[in-house]
């Protein structure tokens, strides 16, 4: 059974940013779009080694930093080359100010 | 961490591979100089407008000059929009090539693959390939054995550097390659970086150049004249000059098998007309520190890192002047390279990268 856990407060995601979250070991991307919904996913690309929480969040898109890789962060879509791989995504819930995401 | 005192092997899936993926230096965590996270997301802002308008002025000085070499055909006076035409299409296609293959150049996706397949195509590329050639190019760069895109390799061959200035050797490498791929072959090089899945869409895509190619010379036959000939494909030679002037500053005798930018990566100061065909890649240093930065706003993360960076040259000349004798050099020393000083105010480099040793070289 997944467990939700607090990810951080909701101000601590600008509109239309991302911020890293790790826990037990593994690492997440908590999002915030432009209409103020949050999201959840994998924390590092599926093509290299790179974090996507230093990435550009543009409407639903990610982009990595590293070789601009697109995901929607939605979703998980990998938009195209050089990313080719779907992005885990994971459920997400404000409850009192913070952002709760079930992993 | 060097490959000191062994010749260095460049096919991608050899000696020096093996060696690099076992060091660590393959895909290795790259130094980057401290930037603020707000200011770094208003630096990476896209936006279509100065993409949209350099763009205009480049298709509309395309067209002009094409229609200036129509013209003036026969005649000395084609010379100049000879001149013209060819760099804006052997030349500074390259830098619309890089910028929207990044995906940085304009904001709206499908403007940088218009204009990025475009380019490609300009420049007889295939766009499948060098998207995943430039990929790892940024993962490794000028990591022998791994980096698809190291333009002189060392020992230097000179004579090849300056016929590269033609667009011949490019040329001769580039269309037999397309016909190739056409064909349906990859080479074991271009397989080690194009995945498996995207290998057919490689295929696909010189199959259309090569289409492309094949209507101009039919066109050609028809009209018995140079001309379409003289537009498409042929400025891959002589227009191409710009294109490696600028390019070949980029990394040439610096530093190989590091992970500083600020070793191997060179910025130059260039003349506004160099700089808007080469979309401000001069700042090469910042743009591989942070490629997410698109071309308009390089400037702007230049002054905000140089304290950080090593001088940059003060012109083109300047750079050459000061890489000559260290290309000399290392005809005979192939390990040593130009090491750029960093100002006082600047994180030093991280000596276990670029522990080569060049008293040899030095004496
Ligand atoms: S690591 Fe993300 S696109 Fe390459």
């Amino acid at each position: 059974m997944a467990d939700w856990v607090e990810a951080c407060a909701v101000d601590d995601i600008e509109e239309e940013d991302v911020i890293r979250f790790d826990h037990g070991g593994r690492s997440f991307a908590v999002y915030r779009s432009p209409d103020d919904e949050f999201f959840a996913t994998d924390g590092y690309c599926t093509h290299e080694r790179a974090h996507l929480a230093d990435g550009l969040v543009m409407d639903d898109i990610i982009e990595c930093p590293k070789h601009n890789g697109r995901f929607n962060y939605k979703t998980g879509q990998a938009k195209g080359a050089p990313v080719c791989v779907n992005l885990a995504t994971y459920p997400v819930r404000i409850e009192a100010g913070k952002v709760m995401i079930q992993i | 961490m060097t490959t000191a005192k062994t010749k260095r092997d460049y096919s991608l899936v050899g000696e020096s591979t093996r060696r690099a993926i076992e060091t660590g230096l393959a895909s290795a965590e790259w130094y980057h100089t401290d930037v603020p996270r707000k200011t770094m997301k208003e630096l990476m802002q896209r936006s279509d407008g100065p993409a949209i308008r350099d763009t205009i002025i480049w298709l509309a000085a395309i067209v002009g000059s094409a229609a200036g070499i129509v013209w003036l055909w026969g005649s000395w006076w084609v010379v100049p929009f000879l001149f013209v035409y060819g760099v804006l299409y052997g030349s500074s296609s390259d830098s619309r090539w890089h910028e929207c293959g990044h995906g940085t150049a304009f904001r709206t996706r499908w403007m940088n693959d218009a204009v990025y397949h475009i380019a490609s195509f300009m420049l007889m590329r295939n766009p499948v390939q060098w998207r995943w050639s430039h990929a790892r190019h940024h993962t490794d760069t000028i990591i022998v054995g791994r980096d698809a895109e190291i333009a002189v390799m060392r020992p230097p061959d000179l004579l090849k550097a300056a016929l590269a200035f033609t667009g011949i050797l490019d040329f001769r490498y580039s269309l037999p390659t397309l016909v190739r791929q056409a064909f349906g072959t990859l080479s074991e090089d271009e397989k080690s970086y194009i995945p498996e899945m995207e290998r057919h869409k490689a295929v696909v895509a010189a199959r259309w150049h090569m289409a492309v190619y094949a209507t101009t010379i039919v066109f050609a036959i028809a009209l018995r004249s140079w001309i379409p000939l003289v537009l498409v494909g042929l400025p891959r030679l002589y227009g191409t000059w710009h294109m490696v002037m600028t390019g070949l500053l980029q990394h040439i005798g610096l530093a190989d098998n590091v992970v500083d930018h600020r070793l191997n990566t060179r910025t130059v100061y260039m003349n506004p007309i160099s700089r808007f065909i080469y979309w401000n890649m001069n700042y090469h240093v910042e743009h591989h520190m942070f490629p997410m930065v698109p071309y308009h706003a390089l400037p702007r993360l230049h002054e905000l890192i140089k304290h950080d960076l090593p001088e940059p040259n003060p012109s083109m000349w300047h750079a050459y002047r000061e890489v000559w004798p260290v290309l000399l050099r290392q005809l005979k020393y192939e390990d040593y390279y130009l090491k750029r000083e960093l100002p006082p105010t600047a994180r030093p480099y991280r000596g276990e990268f670029h522990e080569v040793d060049m008293s040899a070289a030095a004496e």
